[in-house]
């Protein structure tokens, strides 16, 4: 993968290897905040945002600190601390600089600290072998991938809310299945690249 | 491994660390966003269950709107009166008296007493039996106790007893609105949490064609209108309605009504009591009695008839001497 084109890491972090439905990274957030679309698309946009900024960091702090003291089985341990870092100083100056954008994200900016798909991203940026603009092109549309799964699932769910389920599948045990199909669905896209 | 290498890690790991940590630290000085503190102590005081029943996004949208002066101080009605208290004092303000309220179901007209046009076998839900042609119910205005109020009560304060009528449990009950919003009939409605005497009825329509659905029902023959000492019930639109305000819970309604559509346990009404030490025989309770049930001569100690007695509470109101008191 070290060579693959852009175009490649993008279309295979979007469809092939879709952060949820392929890698099954961010599953909690996925069936956490995916009952209104409107909800899903702000906590994809927040993952977006920060999934991007801790891809570029984690590569700065893998690159420039950890590989030449050696230390690269720190890495997950220094990631968990930038990502967490990260996340609480976007909040602070987010809150100071652009209150709608705060208020849009929102409760979903806390959250993402926790979030398994970026810690992930990172971990897998750095297993590719990807050099920095490659890194920054994958974090991104990984995240894209995401929000497009998120919010697909959220207008599934959207309907299913209306929809005559019978009673031991209603809430969450439809909304579980429904996202195993979809990640069938998405299987159809391996051998894509 | 040798030891340079621990000592490595935990130096470089420490560093960053250390520079995060004070980087956060810088940021949230350099970025502070002034957060008006009563904000933050009025949202601790609210109980924080986000039901949305003052009409703000959840308890921090409630809490914001209080300091911008967009919402009353009593204005959280699960808090109820104690919360308000305490949010008036953040405010710097006076809480003002709130009664608290609960959710009554007007209805008693169980199936011994009022019968069905037909047979519903749908979903348990008032609102889909209401679209039904108005329910199955020979009443238009009663509760059909399918439940669609149990279903929305986040507190788990109303129930369908086992007359088939929706009941609202008084202490579980925050007076959140989510019953009476839902309700096809409209046969829910807030009354003060010490309102003995309640009208269970809805039924707007006129006397004979109540009569032949219901026979519990407010035919508004108008005989609590005519009888209260205190102006205190009005038949409107062919049903009795009470002023809380004006109504004393007397009682005397809920014993000339002939349905027995007004509610009231005449067990718990009171009787004024004179206490003879006190009682300097001005004869301002006489005068104001509604039932003249109190007698007795200038300057000498009165006396109450218990029997003509409905423990309306006037006279303990207006004796100058507090020597009237009621048990």
């Amino acid at each position: 993968m070290e060579n693959a084109s852009l175009f490649v890491i993008m279309v295979s972090a979007i469809l092939v290897n879709n952060f949820v439905l392929s890698r099954f990274l961010g599953i909690c957030p996925f069936l956490g905040v995916s009952k209104q679309v409107e909800t899903a698309f702000g906590m994809g946009m927040a993952v977006t945002f920060v999934m991007t900024l801790s891809g570029i960091l984690t590569y700065l702090v893998h690159y420039k600190l950890l590989v030449p003291n050696g230390l690269e089985f720190l890495q997950t341990a220094a990631f968990i601390l930038v990502i967490a870092s990260l996340v609480q100083f976007v909040e602070i100056v987010l809150q100071k600089m652009s209150p709608t954008l705060y208020q849009a994200l929102g409760v979903f900016l806390p959250l993402i600290t926790t979030n398994c798909a970026v810690l992930g991203l990172a971990l897998l940026n750095i297993q590719y072998e990807f050099g920095l603009l490659q890194t920054i092109v994958h974090s991104f549309f990984a995240a894209i991938g995401f929000s497009l799964a998120i919010v697909l699932f959220a207008g599934i769910r959207e309907k299913l809310e209306i929809s005559d389920v019978p009673l031991p599948f209603k809430g969450f045990p439809i909304a579980l299945i429904t996202a195993s199909l979809m990640s069938i669905a998405f299987l159809g896209f391996t051998g894509l690249v | 491994m040798d030891m340079n290498t621990i000592l490595l890690s935990a130096i470089s790991l420490g560093i960053m660390g250390l520079l995060f940590g004070a980087g956060l630290a810088f940021a949230s000085k350099k970025f502070a966003v002034e957060v008006d503190p009563r904000v933050t102590a009025i949202r601790e005081v609210v109980p924080g269950a986000n039901c949305g029943a003052c009409g703000f996004p959840g308890c921090d949208g409630y809490s914001a709107a209080v300091v911008r002066g967009d919402a009353p101080v009593n204005g959280c009605p699960v808090g109820g009166a104690e919360v308000a208290k305490k949010v008036a004092s953040i405010m710097g303000m006076d809480a003002g008296t709130t009664v608290k309220m609960v959710a009554k179901v007007k209805c008693e007209g169980s199936s011994d007493h009022c019968g069905n046009r037909f047979d519903y076998d749908g979903f348990d839900s008032c609102v889909a039996a209401n679209m039904l042609g108005g329910g199955p119910k020979d009443c238009q205005y009663g509760c059909m106790g399918l439940g669609s109020c149990v279903q929305v009560c986040p507190f788990d304060a109303i129930h369908i007893n086992e007359r088939g009528i929706a009941e609202v449990d008084k202490e579980k009950c925050t007076s959140c609105n989510k019953c009476i919003d839902i309700c096809p009939k409209n046969v829910i409605s807030l009354v003060p949490y010490d309102q003995l005497v309640i009208v269970d009825c809805n039924n707007k329509d006129k006397g004979p064609q109540v009569k032949k659905n219901c026979d519990v029902s407010c035919i508004a023959c108008g005989l609590c209108e005519r009888n209260c000492p205190f102006d205190a019930i009005h038949v409107v639109n062919n049903l009795a309605e009470i002023d809380y305000e004006k109504c004393k819970n007397c009682m005397v309604c809920v014993e000339k009504c002939p349905t027995k559509a007004i509610e009231g346990d005449l067990s718990k009404r009171k009787t004024a009591k004179v206490i003879d030490d006190k009682c300097i025989g001005c004869t301002i309770c006489a005068k104001n009695c509604p039932v003249d049930a109190i007698s007795g001569e200038l300057k000498s100690v009165h006396t109450v008839d218990a029997d003509k007695c409905i423990g309306c509470g006037v006279c303990v109101e207006k004796c100058p001497k507090d020597a009237i008191e009621l048990i």
